[in-house]
């Protein structure tokens, strides 16, 4: 039984390249019409699972599923119901913009391809430099025809390994909302990335792969929930006042910096344990010039997940056992 | 019907990727001046600088001189096959063909029907340029209808070896680097000059590689003379390294691409 709201499923998948293992049994599953980050840092195994999952590779154990269709024994139809915008924007540069949406729309057999063309150029701001050479277009311009040429044919599936790797501050954002809407018109998104604020914006759902394998799984504020134990910044107005605050909530974890006049302190993230810190302060009439709550940010938890993970590796090594 | 719908979709993605590559080869001023310009320039080098110290005896040089420039111009044009494969390789538009539902011998296949329109239409243009300077063929229509199997055939050949080191070159550079030793065996043969003019080893050597009986065949077509066993030779040498690289290359194709 598969469900129908599932756009790709994956179990136990590994790959290895002659004595290297690059993916050690991977499980995962993608809700149709959600984006599904794979976060890792480089050599982590991501483009690899791309490329198991786009057909390009055949894993060497496990199973992989695109709407249904298992991508090493039906890859014709699985290629049907994806597209694939690789790491380098995978562009003709000696074509202009449309005729590389052209050869696609050609490829992928559409019977009205001009009219699918002009409204993508127009839909990703590019029907102005329509006709000039890829080669004269920024790298923005090249990721966003890349993206374009995805989308003819309407895939059910679109993969997009590191879409923002090396693009600019304000391509970046644009390429989020561009993701962003894709998921909002029902196609499933698959994207690598090794931003942690990527996968935080994108993502439904984050896995992340460290070392061939999935270390943790779950939403953005699931992940974040792994560390327990957010913290508070409080700024005073000179030193001697950061001394004294030391003093009074010397019964905390909290660091002194007293060039900035700075003291942080780590709380359970409750209101009781803030209100408490801030009532100390008032009640001794110390003034506060500043105070800020700090959210765990993803990159705190993929550290914490990976280095308790670590400590745990002796445990699974196999001659322990 | 629907192997016959197949078919024409499988023809039409060939048509389509060749398309493509064609753009790539009509857009390049760098192609169009090595496989067009070079070759006429070495046709009024030969035919009028060098040629008046040749002795090719009752046979006006220009007239000898054509099939070797000719290959000449085959031979650096199918170098552009290798150059443009390694591109599309490096550049990552290979997988996002691969992650379509094409026809998968469709990529090579268009690169090698570029390569065979291309050097078929530049040889034309240096054939057509020869006669405006003064080459003067004999050949009738059955000959001349030989003539253009065996330059088909020798580009074939020339663009499956030139595939196999687009797949196998690690740069750019390096892709093309097959086309100066197919020129070296060019000038060590009977291209330019007579083989019984050279000493020894060397005549033994140009005798005994697969350029000469391939000028000897074209060049007794042409001017209407007995051919002998120069076109048999001709084509088992061209048959066999064909398959040899179509082999070769179709090999390294799906190791890179499993």
């Amino acid at each position: 039984m598969r469900r129908t709201d599932t756009a790709i499923s994956v179990s136990a998948l590994a790959k290895s390249f002659k004595n290297v293992t690059v993916l050690r049994k991977i499980d995962f599953t993608v809700q149709k019409g959600s984006i599904f980050a794979l976060l890792g840092s480089n050599g982590s195994g991501k483009t690899t699972t791309i490329k198991i999952l786009s057909t390009l590779l055949k894993p060497n154990q496990g199973s992989a599923r695109i709407c249904g269709f298992d991508v090493v024994r039906q890859p014709e139809r699985v290629r049907e119901a994806i597209s694939l915008t690789g790491q380098n924007a995978a562009v003709d540069n000696v074509l202009t913009g449309r005729e590389n949406l052209r050869l696609i729309g050609k490829l992928r057999h559409l019977s009205d391809a001009n009219k699918e063309v002009d409204a993508l150029l127009e839909r990703f701001d590019l029907l102005e430099a329509a006709d000039r050479r890829v080669a004269t277009y920024s790298g923005g311009m090249r990721r966003r025809l890349d993206l374009a040429m995805g989308l003819l044919g309407n895939p059910s599936v679109v993969f997009l390994d590191e879409p923002t790797t090396g693009l600019d501050p304000q391509s970046r954002i644009t390429m989020w909302k561009i993701i962003k809407d894709l998921a909002h018109s029902g196609i499933t998104v698959f994207l690598t990335t090794q931003y942690l604020d990527e996968a935080d914006q994108l993502a439904d759902q984050i896995a992340i792969l460290n070392e061939g394998r999935i270390v943790a799984q779950g939403t953005p504020a699931e992940l974040k929930k792994l560390l327990p134990h957010g913290h508070i910044e409080i700024r005073f107005f000179n030193e001697q006042e950061v001394q004294s605050a030391r003093v009074l909530l010397q019964d905390f974890d909290a660091d002194l910096d007293t060039e900035n006049q700075t003291i942080t302190v780590n709380t359970d993230g409750s209101i009781r344990q803030m209100s408490d810190i801030l009532n100390r302060l008032e009640d001794a009439g110390i003034p506060v010039a500043e105070f800020a709550q700090k959210l765990p940010t993803l990159e705190d938890a993929f550290l914490t997940i990976i280095s308790k993970r670590e400590r745990m590796m002796p445990n699974e090594n196999p001659l322990t056992n | 019907m629907k192997i016959l719908s197949q078919i024409k979709r499988n023809f039409s993605d060939t048509a389509v990727m060749s398309g493509r590559v064609l753009r790539h080869a009509f857009r390049s001023i760098d192609t169009l001046i090595t496989v067009v310009a070079m070759p006429i320039v070495m046709m009024l080098l030969f035919g009028y600088v060098l040629g008046g110290a040749m002795n090719t005896g009752s046979v006006n040089y220009l007239n000898y001189v054509v099939p070797g420039i000719i290959l000449y111009a085959i031979a650096s044009g199918t170098a552009y096959a290798a150059l443009r494969l390694h591109n599309d390789v490096s550049a990552g538009i290979f997988d996002r063909f691969h992650s379509m539902p094409i026809l998968k011998s469709s990529i090579l296949g268009g690169h090698v029907l570029t390569s065979l329109v291309f050097n078929m239409f530049s040889a034309a243009l240096v054939l057509l340029f020869a006669v405006l300077i003064g080459f003067r063929p004999e050949a009738g229509i059955a000959a001349w209808l030989l003539v253009v199997g065996i330059m088909l055939l020798f580009t074939l050949t020339m663009t499956w070896v030139s595939v196999t080191f687009g797949l196998l070159a690690s740069s750019a550079e390096g892709a093309g680097v097959f086309a100066y030793l197919v020129l070296v065996l060019l000038f060590i043969s009977s291209a330019f000059a007579p083989t019984e003019s050279m000493p020894g080893i060397v005549r033994a050597f140009a005798e005994h590689q697969p350029m000469t009986p391939l000028i000897e065949t074209m060049r007794s077509l042409l001017l209407n003379k007995s051919v002998g066993n120069n076109a048999l030779l001709a084509v088992i040498w061209c048959v066999g390294i064909c398959i040899a690289f179509y082999i070769a290359a179709t090999q390294i194709y799906k190791h890179k691409t499993a």
